[in-house]
């Protein structure tokens, strides 16, 4: 195979999410030179696919205290350094009637452990904080609990590498790890929008391709058995609540509700899947975090539901286990497996220099990312320390300016109130201005899909689904790129069709009119094809 | 399978926005929406922003001060999204933060200034049609100089009504049936014929009028964002009022929006969701739609003359002309038809025609506010410019701020439909008799 291009680094960094951005900035910081490939765009795989929680860690204090305690350390760290992708709602573990007491004080020891602060709530002043929650609930403790938004986050993570140089390739898949001599050497990369290759030569490569961790490995000749743990998500249109709701038990489905954004998402299901892209939403599930929600908010299942989605949780099911951890067989509920994380060295497989970082949450991605940057400047020989937890990320660029505070609900509003005019409103929902878009459509180069601009705007998220926003952002998309009718066609189908996948689990009170008059605009009023579908990446 | 009732949170308005299918009807139908840039439209400023208000945080977008609160969108959304009442909501948030406006308070508290008014009608009358006077009130408080203010009457309607019961003999046994008469402040200071003329016509249907204690309805408040001041007025009159209601005593007003303020607002603005307040709610009656209402039972009496025997002034205006109708927006959000065409449909030689016009666009208060005045204007221009075009001299209109604006901006004389079923019942008031 003949490359194309070839590119020179000291490490390559491989998957394009938290962890993987987290690594590519505190490696560039260290000063060595950094790629990150990434299949997709970032933040397409479980980094943007999560609920959108910054865990205090109280989910864990009872049954995983080491995750419990690596939360809280990053909770109080990412609020320090990335404060404009989090929203200060607070969060309550609260006790409803079906729920055990006597979980309540091994949870307020476990805190305690740890370093969780805790406050008990009063009832009344909690129904006078969320008057919609559950008037049965027993007892109810404040923990710092906040949500975050991981688009942004890792859109600044990139940014901020990018001005020290770490490059970061979105739609480049690893084909290849070469090896000479016990070590890696560098990757074979092949960009999927071109179909042309690229080599690039490092000395290093670290593995964060989450739950394609396996994938990656083996590669390199490793072996690494990684559980793929689905969660079901479902986002309803309003913020029911405000302020984080944790189910004060021990963890179960739909047992979180997080207020992100305009939205607020119950979340989630545990399913044990074979494959890292296994993103079906099952009914089933669904139902199961509607019934869920009714035990926090009462009425939960009349409220209209906005949108599902899954994410694959990437375990590490190490074949020499720790006390108490489960094994996870597929079809099986992958609670049991810990949420910490680990770096493993594939050096016995001869790919020397080869590291996968392993398990984790969003919220200890900078952690990840420190421990297995520590063990690659081991390798490497570079004695820089880590400075990530004290360096403030920037703001991305197309968030525009404004003071460096901590995400407000509000914030759209007020932009699109200083905007110039109204009429440049283009995703009405979401409220993403004319001028948003095409900085964000520059921004992101060449081959940009609108489905790369939801994640960066988070256009088309809103109650209407893209309903009104697709066929303009598709037609400021083919203006600003300069792209072939027909190119700007294919990809509002694409969009649109992806934006309906969400909506079919959910066909039924306001979701359904909506999908009728979506579907009438698109299909009807403007023809747009059903799009092929992509062959699976596995086929 | 009978559905159990749901918990009001989901009914609240700020959540009704959950239904908003962004289809647009509301921005379509919005009369602002055409006339100016300043307002970015119904779906924008409310279901719309409002999955973006944070309920501790004042809403951070100052063009929702721009809806004049005209309730359109609200009446035309198919999917139950009270689009007018999340915007006033919003509205009295930002008035809230923005801190005290001298001019809004004013506006607000025209309960006051009707009843305090009163002793001084002949100079204030003078002053508010003396243009140096009203330049300077345009300069300083920013209350629109060209905008049409009643005149004081000099009394009240309540003093009228005193007077007249101490006068009258009350008969020992009085079997006729009851209405609470609600007149508002404006028929109280400014039109007091008005609440004479609907008094002689419930009596001359047979009815014992009675006109209990009762507050303004606190609609300029709630305009202008005075919410605690607002159902200070609210409750007032609820507990005045309910137990009428209550006991199927029906409470009868002339004054169209003020309706529409106990009907519903109260609830579904002022969030107040005790007994008292439905109650009140569910028995108070615009007085055309309660007159209509006897029709259909076939209640009503008919001894209707014709125009040509109508008082000589009222016939000139009538003229050959057809009379034009305009229904304001407040009185469409009643749900309840076009009762007084219906009623007015009833007088002989009498053609009354529904200006097909949206708004008026005086908007209560709105139109009084210099930054607004333009957007009024426009708004109402097609409907003043219907009126020419008919060369109608007489128009009618049934709510007080929408009569004195169609009748500056279109020339013609506006008048309550109580005022022309008063003429065909033979029911005079002289304008200036206290009795």
């Amino acid at each position: 195979m003949q490359a194309e291009t070839t590119l020179n680094c000291d490490v390559l960094v491989i998957g394009g999410g938290a962890t993987g951005a987290g690594v590519l900035f505190d490696l560039a910081q260290r000063g060595l030179r950094v790629i990150l490939a990434e299949q997709n765009d970032v933040a397409t795989g479980t980094s943007g696919r999560y609920h959108g929680l910054l865990h205090s860690g109280g989910r864990y204090a009872v049954r995983d205290p080491e995750s419990a305690r690596e939360c809280i350390e990053e909770n109080w760290i990412v609020r320090r350094i990335a404060p404009h992708t989090i929203e200060d709602t607070g969060g309550w573990f609260a006790a409803f009637p079906p729920d055990d007491p006597a979980y309540i004080p091994l949870w307020l020891e476990g805190c305690k452990a740890v370093g969780i602060p805790t406050e008990p709530v009063p009832l009344a002043q909690a129904l006078r904080e969320e008057p919609h929650l559950n008037p049965q609930a027993y007892a109810i403790y404040r923990v710092p609990d906040a949500a975050c938004d991981s688009f942004e986050l890792i859109h600044s993570l990139v940014e901020a590498a990018a001005a020290l140089g770490g490059v970061t390739l979105t739609y480049h898949r690893v084909c290849a790890i070469e090896k000479h001599g016990g070590k890696v050497i560098g990757a074979l990369l092949q960009n999927r929008r071109t179909g042309g290759y690229v080599r690039v030569h490092a000395h290093a490569i670290v593995n964060a391709a989450g739950p394609w961790a396996g994938e990656v490995a083996k590669l390199a000749g490793a072996d690494i058995h990684m559980t793929h743990d689905r969660g079901v998500m479902v986002a309803m249109n309003v913020r029911w609540v405000n302020t984080i709701i944790n189910r004060l038990a021990t963890p179960d489905d739909g047992d979180i509700l997080v207020p992100v954004g305009t939205v607020c998402v119950i979340g989630t299901t545990s399913v044990v899947v074979e494959r890292p892209d296994d993103l079906d939403i099952p009914a089933r599930e669904i139902t199961q975090m509607l019934d869920a929600g009714e035990v926090m908010i009462p009425n939960f299942r009349k409220a209209r539901a906005l949108r599902a989605w899954a994410g694959v949780r990437p375990l590490y099911d190490p074949p020499q286990k720790r006390a108490g951890e489960a094994e996870g067989g597929v079809g099986e509920d992958g609670r049991f497996i810990t949420r910490s994380f680990r770096a493993l060295s594939h050096a016995d497989v001869g790919a020397a220099g080869m590291l996968s970082i392993v398990g984790g949450k969003l919220t200890t991605y900078r952690q990840m990312a420190e421990k297995i940057s520590d063990e690659v400047c081991a390798y490497l020989g570079v004695s820089a320390p880590c400075r990530t937890a004290q360096t403030p990320l920037p703001k991305p660029t197309w968030l525009g300016n404004g003071g460096r505070k901590l995400h407000a609900l509000t914030h759209r509003l007020h932009q699109l109130e200083h905007a110039p005019t109204h009429n440049n409103l283009i995703c009405e929902c979401e409220i993403i201005t004319r001028d948003q878009l095409e900085t964000a459509i520059r921004a992101s180069g060449e081959g940009v899909s609108l489905d790369d601009l939801r994640r960066d705007l988070r256009l088309g998220m809103g109650p209407c689904q893209a309903g009104f926003c697709g066929y303009r952002a598709a037609g400021v998309l083919g203006e600003t790129a300069h792209l072939p009718p027909a190119d700007s066609i294919a990809a509002l189908a694409t969009f649109i069709e992806e934006r309906f996948r969400g909506n079919r689990p959910l066909l039924w009170g306001h979701q359904l009119r909506q999908a009728l008059l979506d579907e009438l605009i698109y299909r009807r009023a403007l023809g747009v094809p059903t799009p092929q579908p992509e062959a699976h990446a596995a086929d | 399978m009978i559905e159990p009732r749901e918990l009001p949170y989901l009914q609240e308005t700020p959540f009704t926005a959950d239904h908003c299918l962004k289809c647009n009807i509301c921005t379509q139908a919005c009369p602002v929406v055409p006339v100016t840039d300043l307002f970015p439209g119904p779906k924008t400023v409310g279901p719309q922003a409002q999955r973006f208000r944070d309920p501790d945080l004042p809403s951070p977008d100052q063009s929702v001060d721009y809806c004049s609160g005209c309730g359109i969108c609200t009446l035309v959304c198919p999917h139950g999204v009270r689009v007018m009442e999340i915007n006033t909501q919003a509205k009295a948030k930002l008035a809230e933060a923005k801190g005290f406006s001298l001019r809004n308070w004013i506006l607000g508290h025209n309960a006051w200034w009707g009843v305090l008014g009163t002793p001084f009608a002949p100079l204030l009358n003078w002053a508010f049609r003396f243009k140096p006077f009203r330049w300077l009130a345009e300069k300083t408080l920013g209350i629109s100089a060209r905008a049409a203010f009643p005149t004081w009457a000099g009394y009240t309607f309540r003093s009228w009504w005193r007077k007249r019961e101490k006068k009258r003999a009350q008969p020992a046994e009085d079997a006729r049936p009851v209405v609470v008469y609600y007149h508002g402040c404006s028929t109280n200071s400014y039109e007091p014929r008005i609440g004479k003329l609907a008094v002689q016509i419930l009596e001359h249907n047979g009815f014992r009028v009675i006109v209990p204690p009762q507050a303004c309805c606190g609609l300029p408040l709630q305009s202008n964002g005075m919410f605690a001041e607002a159902r200070r007025f609210a409750r007032k009159n609820t507990s005045a009022l309910a137990d009428y209601a209550r006991r199927g005593i029906p409470i009868v007003g002339t004054a169209g929006s003020c309706i529409m303020a106990l009907k519903g607002d109260y609830e579904h603005i002022l969030g107040l969701h005790d007994d008292d307040t439905r109650a009140l709610a569910g028995g108070i009656y615009d007085i055309s739609e309660f007159l209509w209402g006897l029709h259909q039972q076939g209640k009503l009496k008919t001894d209707f003359r014709p125009v040509s025997a109508f008082p000589p002034e009222l016939r000139a205006l009538i003229g050959d002309s057809i009379v034009p109708y305009h229904a304001p927006c407040q009185l469409k959000a009643h749900g309840m038809g076009r009762p007084a065409l219906d009623l007015l449909d009833l007088i002989p030689e009498l053609r009354v025609v529904e200006m097909d016009a949206d708004c008026c666009g005086i908007a209560g208060t709105y139109g009084y506010k210099a930054e607004k005045r333009q957007i009024a204007e426009d708004v109402g221009a097609p409907l003043f410019r219907r009126i020419r075009e008919i060369g109608a001299r007489l128009a009618v209109c049934d709510t007080e701020t929408c009569r004195w604006h169609i009748a500056q901006m279109s020339g013609a004389r506006v008048v309550h439909p109580v005022e022309l079923l008063a003429s065909a019942y033979g029911i005079t008031a002289d304008e200036r008799a206290m009795i």
